[in-house]
């Protein structure tokens, strides 16, 4: 078996603000050295909690209730928190979900990229500069030197997630957490991304987790890959059985949803009620089941 | 071809560059380049491109939101491109626009049923709020929302529950052209379904004329009836779904269709380069 | 298709149990500091209003055989002098009950004034930009090259002192303090695409500013009132304590401060009383102002 960078086991969380509602119900995934591993679900599935999770940043309003989260054979959950920014500040960094919130809009993005580099890597004005471009152009960035300069709120969407992806980049990580990464991407900037997330991971090892809800992403770029539906696994295994023999009725669905250029007059059809039915009834069985356990 | 409802032609479209302190204000710089572009009433055309092609600043010209440098964009007939803003406000019931992040395109101190209720009154559609609230909860049927929604804030919502409500908001004015800017891209495929599916069914109940902006080429073939193919504010291709998709003429266009991760496996696809597209 | 999508919103929309369409009374009496400081506010306010009922004494009143009596409880005290009295024999607590009236006064009036002045100029400037905001901008750079004191003094010294002349000097000085912070949150608002979204629907320039963009600019503009008012009483009481407020026949807080650190060692609670109303009246304020915005601001309701 290969060697595992992160593993997560049993891990169950709750929401306190919903009445100590389960958001995360028993998963369990591991992701190898050099592996893209894909987290896949509808929107609240609990995708970002389980990013959030390993990050240590959950919101308040969620507790993990069991599990163990390891990086490289040290146990997140039992670490301090000082010891926990330490090792993940160097070792982990995270792609955001929302590329509007998470740039300061008061400081331009020069600043903003050359900061990580200083602090964590101790380089010089001038080399973090050096640097900070260099990696623009590695995410395809058009006049890397205009953008250095520019304040976020002068870029178009697109240009912003690719400072941002650059960002998580800088520090050589071992894990990049890539919250759905490529969402407010076009496709040709989005495949370029996909490329240099394997460029990356093939030169350093970088494991990748892949937030998505584009099985097309997954199929193209993942490994491996996890599909949730309400914070419980519905399938899990390589990419090719996921998309090719897929055995869950959930996981069925999601592919007869996708819409395809390639196939003209095909009708879009969302999920099914007795698709969701299933799934609801599979969760609540889970829930019934972890009572009478106590 | 039918008649047009919009027809663009030779728009240009410029952002004044920054200021710079105490320096003289840079010349405009043009991001769309003389685009022509006509839609047909009842007609769906897509407008697809990488990002920063100008997509967003076309359909926002179209729709009266930029004024144009030079060229002229005709709406039924009007030419729009000289307007003013008050010279635009009553054609502006009859071109809507559905947001792509729901989120910030709502009032967020506003309940959905003060949203919804405004724009009615505005225009005089409806005599009073008893009439108003009838349309609202007809369209909220519609576009599969319960009543209740009308009650609450943007932030209690659900992500697909607000696309529903943004679409609400554009079609309960009844308007000829409604312009959709990347509105599925940040939807998960299921929620994604369900609104294309919903579009589809108003643009054939009500005859609309739509624009949809998006760069998942899928989406657009799945939805549109004629595509353009945007590059660095120019129109590099343009044309019927099925001939642009099945038979692309430009390089450009092929590049975009080659990049689509597609839900199959293809271990050549991540390096594969467009055949003749330029690397 | 109508349907599925229909069942699938109805189980979104049954998902969590929430409260709400709570009337705005009931939220406002479920936040404590709306309850703790409003509550303190409003018998400040009753106080004010009925300080002749209430006082148990003149507080104009001299009886130099009375003077520096220390507060109840102290040695040495007399009954119905709670709060002990001055170096002339002035009831403490009845010139404290009176001193609010001033207090309230001024810090309802200046702030308000301040509030409407700043942010009618502030929401302009942002929302148009351009000349408007130059100018606006200038005006508030100019501004707040004054001094605010010598500001203060100059209007006091043109317009005589009265607590008109107080409340003209704060709205006057401070009204920067909101068009700034108004016009950078209205800035930031018009950039939203609900912004976009009002001028698609067909609404005027004026009905996106005010019925769109104020109301998202209320919440930080409440807590900037409140603010606003705790400064006002500061304010006030430094001009008193100088002397340039109102006649020394008024009482006020300020202007006990000022006679009571003279004699503090012989009284400390001459200035000690008046300082804590202060102290306690500024936080209650300020408490009001993120209390109010928690209880009646949708956004924060989550
Ligand atoms: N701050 C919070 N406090 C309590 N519960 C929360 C909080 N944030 C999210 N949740 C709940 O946790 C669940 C999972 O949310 P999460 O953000 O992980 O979903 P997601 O799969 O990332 O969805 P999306 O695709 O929309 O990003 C949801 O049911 C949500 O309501
Ligand atoms: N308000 C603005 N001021 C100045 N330049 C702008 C402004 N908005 C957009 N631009 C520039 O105009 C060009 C076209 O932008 P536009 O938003 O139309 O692209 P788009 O095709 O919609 O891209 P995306 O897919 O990222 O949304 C870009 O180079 C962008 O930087
Ligand atoms: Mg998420
Ligand atoms: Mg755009």
């Amino acid at each position: 078996m290969t060697e595992q960078l992160l593993s997560i086991v049993h891990l169950s969380a709750v929401s306190a603000r919903d009445g100590n509602a389960p958001v995360l119900r028993d998963v369990s995934l591991s992701v190898a050295r050099g592996e893209v591993h894909g987290l896949v679900g509808e929107s609240g599935a609990g995708k970002s909690t389980i990013a959030k999770a390993i990050l240590g940043i959950l919101p308040g309003g969620i507790r993990i209730t069991q599990g163990t989260i390891k990086l490289g054979g040290r146990d997140l959950l039992a670490l301090g928190a000082h010891a926990r920014r330490r090792l993940l500040g160097a070792e982990v960094s995270l792609i955001p979900q929302d590329p509007l919130t998470a740039l300061n809009p008061a400081r331009r993005i020069g600043a903003q990229l050359t900061d990580g580099l200083r602090l964590w890597r101790g380089l010089s004005a001038r080399d973090a500069q050096t640097r900070a471009l260099a990696l623009l152009d590695d995410v395809q960035m058009r006049e890397p030197a205009r953008v250095m300069r520019a304040y976020p709120h002068e870029l178009s969407g697109g240009m912003r997630q690719r400072v941002l992806i650059a960002a998580a980049f800088a520090l050589d990580p071992k894990l990049v957490i890539a919250d759905e990464p490529t969402t407010a991407l076009d496709t040709t900037v989005q495949k370029q991304i996909l490329r240099l997330i394997r460029a990356m991971q093939e030169r350093h090892g970088t494991s990748v987790i892949f937030v998505t809800h584009n099985l097309g992403v997954v199929a193209q770029i993942c490994d491996r890959a996890t599909l949730l539906y309400m914070g419980k696994v519905m399938e899990q295994g390589t990419t090719r059985d996921l998309i090719e023999v897929p055995h869950h009725p959930y996981t069925q669905a999601v592919m007869a949803a996708c819409p395809r250029y390639d196939r003209p007059g095909q009708e879009l059809e969302p999920i099914p009620d007795a698709v969701l039915a299933t799934c609801r009834a599979e969760v609540m069985a889970f829930d019934r089941a972890g009572v009478s356990h106590g | 071809m039918a008649e047009a409802l919009i027809d663009a032609r030779a728009v240009v479209v410029a952002y004044a560059a920054r200021r710079q302190f105490l320096s003289k204000a840079a010349p405009p710089r043009p991001v769309l380049h003389g685009v022509d572009l006509t839609i047909a009433r009842g007609e769906t055309v897509g407008i697809v491109g990488e990002s920063g092609s100008g997509k967003t600043t076309l359909g926002r010209a179209l729709i009266g939101l930029l004024r144009p440098v030079s060229g002229s964009i005709r709406f039924d007939g009007r030419e729009i491109a000289e307007l003013g803003e008050a010279a635009m406000r009553p054609l502006r019931r009859r071109m809507q626009m559905i947001f792509q992040d729901p989120m910030s395109s709502l009032n967020p101190r506003r309940t959905i049923g003060r949203t919804l209720t405004a724009p009615l009154l505005l225009h005089g559609l409806v005599d009073n709020r008893a009439a108003a609230r009838r349309r609202i909860e007809m369209t909220l049927e519609r576009v599969g929302l319960p009543a209740s929604v009308l009650a609450r804030y943007p932030h209690e919502l659900s992500g697909g529950q607000r696309q529903r409500v943004g679409i609400a908001r554009a079609v309960v004015l009844a308007p000829d052209f409604v312009l959709a800017d990347e509105i599925v891209s940040g939807l998960d495929v299921s929620t994604q379904a369900q609104v294309l599916k919903l579009l589809g069914e108003l643009k054939r109940e009500m005859n609309l004329s739509m624009a949809l902006i998006s760069h998942d080429l899928s989406v657009v073939r799945a939805v549109c009836d004629r595509v353009y193919v945007l590059s660095q504010g120019r129109v590099v291709e343009q044309g019927r779904c099925d001939l642009v998709f099945d038979h692309p003429q430009d390089a450009y266009t092929r590049t975009l269709l080659d990049a689509i991760p597609l839900p199959v496996i293809d271990p050549t696809w991540l390096d594969r380069q467009a055949p003749g597209a330029a690397a | 298709m109508a349907e599925v999508a229909l069942n699938h919103d109805a189980a979104v929309a049954a998902g969590p149990p929430k409260l709400r369409r709570r009337s705005a009374l009931r939220a406002l009496l479920a936040q404590p500091k709306v309850v703790f400081a409003g509550g303190f506010i409003v018998l400040l306010i009753l106080l004010a209003l009925f300080a002749p009922v209430i006082a148990p004494h003149d507080p104009l009143d001299q009886d130099l055989l009375s003077g520096t009596l220390p507060p109840a409880g102290f040695a040495g005290a007399q009954p119905g002098y709670w709060l002990g009295t001055d170096d002339l024999g002035r009831d403490v607590l009845s010139r404290l009950i009176y001193g609010t009236r001033v207090a309230l006064t001024v810090a309802f009036v200046a702030a308000f004034a301040a509030a409407l002045l700043g942010t009618v100029l502030g929401l302009f400037a942002g929302f148009y930009g351009g000349a408007v905001d130059a100018i606006v901008s200038r005006l508030v750079e100019i501004w707040m090259a004054f001094p605010p004191v010598l500001l203060s003094i100059l209007i006091v010294a043109i317009m005589g002192s009265g607590v008109r002349s107080v409340i003209v000097a704060i709205a006057i000085i401070d009204w920067t303090r909101f068009a700034r912070v108004v016009r950078a949150e209205t800035m930031a608002q018009a950039k939203a695409d609900y912004v976009v979204a009002a001028r698609v629907l067909g609404f005027g320039r004026l009905a996106i500013l005010f019925r769109e963009i104020l109301p998202n600019v209320a919440p930080v503009l409440l807590a900037l009132v409140t603010l606003e008012m705790g400064i006002a009483v500061i304010v006030e009481a430094i001009l008193s304590f100088v002397g340039l407020s109102v006649s020394s026949d008024t009482p006020t807080w300020g202007g006990m401060i000022a006679q009571g650190r003279q004699i503090i060692y012989q009284a400390w609670w001459v200035f000690a009383a008046p300082l804590a109303a202060l102290f306690a009246t500024v936080l209650a304020f300020n408490q009001l102002g993120d209390g109010l915005r928690r209880a009646l601001d949708p956004v924060m309701q989550r």
